[in-house]
């Protein structure tokens, strides 16, 4: 394993390439712009190709191309790129098109700032665009683990053949830290996993087992599990968007019971909680030692794959146990904060101390706001 | 008896499913015969805009992907960039598609040179949606959205995408025909053929602009529109090879 002082967006993606990603398209847009000028370097060296889109909007419309041809790929942007991009995710998730896309977020509404912020989780977790669809929604704390989901969400795109958002802020895409990087998959992997999944590829029907597709066949994620049903010699399960809606819906439960990730810290006699997730969970965290230091009984909840949202681990919270839950935020008003009161219910006094407008949020105001109740 | 003439094999047998007098099923009988004149139907792969142009789904045999309004020629550069290289890619575009919504999208995959094929189908209004203003409406001419006739001082005048495209650099083929005619659909078919082959040929991008009619929306009979097309339309969109290199 190859360790590495990187930056967050070129740790990003590198990791990407060492996925197997080998299309990239995106438009310049801080702060993220690291990203793009990593992949256009890169992805020559691996046969890729990097394309400068003429806006967000082509560049996630390149992504669906190439993602439909077989490939793994991916689009990066920053909070109102990621809004340009809104109607290509809704198309892709509609389509059940396996792609990345990642957001470096930065203050908001509108253009907003170009500083760190976290004002897009209601966009990511609740609806990224129109029609009602989910995604998987990462976020890293820290570099290395930036580096171990981006490696993962091009499998869960794979997996469930639906995007998959790496929700990270402006501070995990500018900060340099060492980081672990993921083995490169090989391109006979690579090939490998293509053939895996031939029989959905909109690429010209000769690299498919079956032929001609007509339009009997159509309906989002129906028609590709229809297609791979006649390639194996299966009859097509019933289809139609609605069908495809139900059978989406299903995955996003089964992403409830299979695929929350999140970090419990000091939390075995805790008689406080902090939670936040990205980098204000990780200042959070260094808020939780300094005030251990001063024997309070304080944990950390960490959501790292805050959609779907780990709703267990603010549930298992004993209401005789924790006097009150700290959630800790760079968004005014706090969005995480109403996934935490939906799984508390009122059992227990829920605060909320955020910064916004591109301000990240400091350890000492963390431990000052927590001091204050 | 020998059969001099049929549906091509091509071309899935479904009912059209567009408005009596519309020339988009010409369109696509020309696409599918040039696809099996080429042999290339295995490998082919249709990117449909929104409005009318979708309609032309159900009908193509080849590989189809549906892209959002107007991004067609974005979902296309990166499926040809990234397909089996000997995969061909054509989107097929209506005015409002390729013209308005998609006026960035295609200024850029032209500009970049991308090879693949457009089939743009120029009507001079939003067929589907029921007859609105579209970029490529004459001034005078009336639609839903301009009840008392375009007026240029007002929203300004028809975009001519051959044109505008031809003051590019990267471009291969660029031409205008019209299906309003037995000769100029052999015409027709003929600039189709040479945007197919061009891309087969790695040459690049080529554009076919095909003038046809809109009955319906125009509130003339099919015949009467033909005239029109020839009256109006033809005479503000000069047929033409624009560019061939």
């Amino acid at each position: 394993m190859e360790r590495k002082f990187m930056k967050g967006c070129e740790a990003v993606a590198e990791a990407a390439v060492r996925a197997g990603c080998r299309f990239f398209a995106g438009y310049p847009i801080t702060p993220q712009n690291e990203v793009p000028e990593y992949f256009a370097r890169r992805l020559p060296e691996v046969g890729g190709q990097f394309v400068q889109g003429e806006s967000e909007v082509a560049s996630i419309n390149m992504v669906m191309g190439a993602a439909s041809a077989g490939v793994k790929a991916m689009t990066s942007s920053s909070s109102p790129g990621v809004s340009l991009k809104a109607e290509g995710v809704s198309q892709a998730a509609n389509g059940s098109l396996p792609l990345v896309v990642a957001n470096f977020m930065r203050g908001g509404p509108g253009g907003g700032s170009i500083q760190p912020a976290q004002s897009d989780y209601w966009q990511a977790t609740k609806a990224m665009g129109n029609g009602g669809y989910k995604l998987i929604v990462v976020s890293p704390g820290t570099l290395q683990e930036a580096v171990d989901l981006t490696y993962k969400a091009f499998e869960l795109a794979e997996r469930d053949r639906n995007p998959v958002m790496i929700l990270a802020d402006g501070c995990i895409g500018a900060m340099m830290e060492p980081v672990t990087l993921p083995e490169m998959k090989s391109d006979e992997q690579l090939e490998k996993e293509k053939q895996a999944r031939k029989n959905w590829l909109v690429n010209g029907f000769k690299h498919r087992e079956i032929g001609p597709v007509n339009i009997d066949l159509w309906g989002g994620r129906t028609s590709m599990l229809a297609m791979e049903a006649i390639a194996a010699g299966e009859k097509p399960g019933p289809r139609g968007l609605e069908e495809s809606n139900r059978v989406s819906g299903e995955l996003y439960e089964r992403w409830a019971k299979e695929d929350t990730m999140v970090e419990l810290y000091k939390m075995e006699d805790a008689e406080y909680v902090i939670t936040g997730y990205g980098t204000a969970g990780r200042v959070a965290k260094s808020a939780v030692d300094a005030l251990r230091a001063e024997g309070v009984k304080v944990g950390l909840i960490r959501p790292i794959i805050v959609f779907p949202f780990p709703y267990d681990a603010y549930k298992a919270l004993d209401p005789k146990k924790i006097k009150f839950i700290l959630d800790v935020e760079m968004a005014i008003p706090g969005q995480m904060v109403e996934d935490v009161k939906f799984a508390i219910q009122d059992r227990i006094p829920i605060h909320q101390f955020g910064r916004s407008g591109g301000n990240i949020v400091g350890r000492e105001e963390i431990i000052a706001a927590f001091k204050a109740l | 008896m020998e059969k001099v003439y049929s549906v091509p094999s091509t071309k899935h047998e479904v009912v059209g499913g567009f408005c009596p007098g519309c020339l988009h099923g010409v369109v696509v009988k020309l696409v599918c015969e040039v696809q099996e004149e080429l042999g290339i139907l295995d490998r082919t792969v249709c990117v449909v805009g929104v409005g009318c142009c979708c309609i032309t789904a159900r009908h193509w045999k080849c590989d189809v992907m549906n892209a959002p309004h107007g991004r067609a020629p974005a979902v296309a550069t990166g499926l040809k960039r990234m397909a089996p290289k000997d995969t061909v890619v054509y989107t097929y575009q209506g005015d409002g598609d390729l013209a308005a919504i998609g006026l960035s999208e295609i200024m850029y995959a032209a500009n970049r040179g991308e090879n693949f094929t457009v089939i743009f189908v120029n009507n001079s209004t939003y067929g589907m949606t029921g007859g609105q203003m579209a970029p490529t409406t004459l001034v005078g001419m009336k639609a839903t959205t301009a009840p008392f006739g375009r007026k240029a001082e007002d929203v300004g005048y028809p975009l001519h995408m051959c044109e505008i495209l031809n003051q590019l650099g990267a471009p291969t083929y660029l031409a205008r025909v019209s299906c309003d005619s037995s000769p100029n659909v052999i015409k027709t078919k003929a600039a189709i053929k040479k945007a197919f082959q061009n891309q087969i040929d790695g040459k690049g991008f080529s554009l076919v602009e095909i003038m046809s009619a809109c009955p319906t929306n125009w509130g003339l009979s099919p015949l009467d529109s033909i005239k029109f097309m020839r009256e109006k339309t033809m005479v503000e969109f000069p047929l033409g090879v624009y560019r061939d290199r």
